[in-house]
């Protein structure tokens, strides 16, 4: 106990040159943890991270556009389900520490399991990009950039209306454009 | 050992005699005879270089029909819908609930009636699988001619 207050003393009542010390201690500790942190980031954000838990997943995906298409862009799980702007990708992983705890407990620890709770991730999913206006899908697609003219008719219908006015945001009309979709009976746009 | 040596060589000469006589056969029957298909003449032992993949037609206007109650061919691309136990893509558009939403043509009366004719309260089963009468169209010419004719009130 009287180690750490006079430990605290010192830290209060520093000579000067002490105070350069931790000054630089502190910005020195500040660049590597931010180096760590970033690549921490990076490394949780691999498609084969995500198969890890996620393997039903990544077998369906890979007949869709996202994964095959004519001009090789693809976008992998984290374009979809983290979010770019830094603040929500802070929040994004701590949400997601939610997930390992539902790891641990098993909650989609087998296929059966998964399918079975499918449906209430899904809407969770909706949700969040319901909030954010489909913020990961506009990462790539932005709405500004689109010409109609090379877009087929039914795309511009509803391009030009319900998404210009905002009424609508993309997963609205695009449910299960990565993933096979759970029940649907009573999801608004579906029967 | 010498006696099984032996028997074993004996064995193996009288089992390689058929086997000869067969690869003979064989190269004889790689000829298929000018029997020719669609695709043209391939000998058995060839295989023949894949066509190009057909481009489905991505988007347009509705095709005329050819005779009646023929089901309307699909005119847009149909990839990744999904028609399933849990989801029906199709009727996201199609359905009378969401077809004027969509602008998409409404499925007509018979897409609810059961097979004795009774109309239901939803899409029959019979036909929830619509691609099963309903087809996405390709850049394909036609492999042989056709020379069906409308009827008179299509033409
Ligand atoms: C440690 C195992 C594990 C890893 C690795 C993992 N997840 Fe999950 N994930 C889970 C579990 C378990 C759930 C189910 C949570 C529940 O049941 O509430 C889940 C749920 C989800 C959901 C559903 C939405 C939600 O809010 O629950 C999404 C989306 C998701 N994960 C995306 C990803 C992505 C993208 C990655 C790779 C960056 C990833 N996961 C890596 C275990 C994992
Ligand atoms: C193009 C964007 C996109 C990509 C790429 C993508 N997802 Fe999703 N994901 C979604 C959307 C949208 C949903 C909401 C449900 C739906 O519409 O299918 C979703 C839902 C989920 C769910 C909730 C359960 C479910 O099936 O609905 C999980 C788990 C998930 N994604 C994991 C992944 C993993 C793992 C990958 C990488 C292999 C991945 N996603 C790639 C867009 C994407
Ligand atoms: C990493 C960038 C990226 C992200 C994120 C992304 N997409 Fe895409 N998307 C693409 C690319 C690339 C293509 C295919 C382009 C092509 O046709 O070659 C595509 C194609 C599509 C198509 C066309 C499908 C078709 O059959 O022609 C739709 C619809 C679509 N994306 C919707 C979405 C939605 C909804 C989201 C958000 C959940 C999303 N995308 C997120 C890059 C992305
Ligand atoms: C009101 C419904 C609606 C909304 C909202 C919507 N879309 Fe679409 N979108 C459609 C329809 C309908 C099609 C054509 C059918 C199809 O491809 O399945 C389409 C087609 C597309 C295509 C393929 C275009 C083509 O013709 O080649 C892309 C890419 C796309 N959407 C991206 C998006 C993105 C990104 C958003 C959000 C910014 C979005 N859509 C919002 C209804 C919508
Ligand atoms: C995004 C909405 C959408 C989806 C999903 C969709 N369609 Fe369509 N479909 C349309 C529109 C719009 C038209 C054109 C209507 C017009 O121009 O008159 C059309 C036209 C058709 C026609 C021609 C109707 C006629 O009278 O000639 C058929 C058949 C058809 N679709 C079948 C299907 C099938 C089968 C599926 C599922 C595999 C499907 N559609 C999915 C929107 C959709
Ligand atoms: C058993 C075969 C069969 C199946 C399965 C089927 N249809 Fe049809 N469909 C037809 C026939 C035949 C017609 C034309 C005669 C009629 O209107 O009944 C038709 C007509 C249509 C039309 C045009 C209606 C009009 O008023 O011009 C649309 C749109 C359509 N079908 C969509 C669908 C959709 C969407 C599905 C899946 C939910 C589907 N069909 C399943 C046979 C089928």
């Amino acid at each position: 106990m009287k180690l750490v207050s006079n430990f605290w003393r010192k830290l209060c009542k520093p000579s000067n040159a002490a105070v350069g010390v931790v000054i630089g201690m502190g910005f020195v500790g500040g660049i590597l943890f931010w180096g760590a942190f970033n690549t921490g980031m990076e490394a949780t954000n691999s498609e084969a991270f995500c198969a890890s838990c996620h393997e039903p997943i990544v077998n369906e995906i890979k007949e869709t556009i996202h994964y095959s298409n004519r001009s090789g862009v693809r976008a992998i799980c984290s374009d979809c389900h983290v979010p770019h702007n830094w603040a929500d990708k802070i929040v994004r992983k701590v949400q997601a520490s939610k997930e390992v705890f539902a790891f641990v407990m098993g909650n989609i620890s087998t296929e059966e399991k998964f399918y079975a709770r499918r449906k209430h991730l899904a809407l969770r999913e909706w949700q969040r990009m319901k909030e954010n206006d489909s913020q990961e899908c506009r990462n790539c697609h932005d709405f500004d950039f689109m010409d109609f003219s090379e877009q087929g008719q039914r795309s511009v219908k509803q391009h030009s209306t319900a998404l210009a006015s905002g009424e609508k945001t993309c997963v609205d009309c695009h449910k299960g454009i990565a993933h096979q979709l759970p029940d649907m009976s009573d999801v608004p746009g579906w029967q | 050992m010498k006696q099984v040596l032996i028997a074993l060589l004996v064995t193996g000469a009288l089992y390689s005699l058929p086997v000869q006589s067969t690869e003979v056969a064989n190269i004889e029957n790689v000829n298929n005879g000018g029997v020719a298909s669609l695709r043209g003449i391939t000998e058995l032992d060839t295989t023949r270089k894949a066509d190009p993949m057909k481009r489905v037609e991505k988007d347009r206007s509705p095709i005329d029909r050819d005779y009646v109650y023929q089901p309307p061919l699909i005119p847009h691309q149909t990839r990744h819908y999904e028609v399933s136990l849990n989801a029906n893509k199709c009727l996201s558009c199609h359905s009378w609930k969401y077809a004027g939403e969509m602008g998409a043509t409404k499925i007509s009366v018979t897409h609810y009636q059961s097979r004795e004719g009774q109309v239901l309260s939803d899409v029959s089963p019979r036909r929830y699988f619509c691609l099963q009468c309903h087809v996405t169209q390709a850049d394909a010419a036609p492999l042989v001619e056709n020379e069906f004719k409308r009827v008179d009130s299509l033409r």
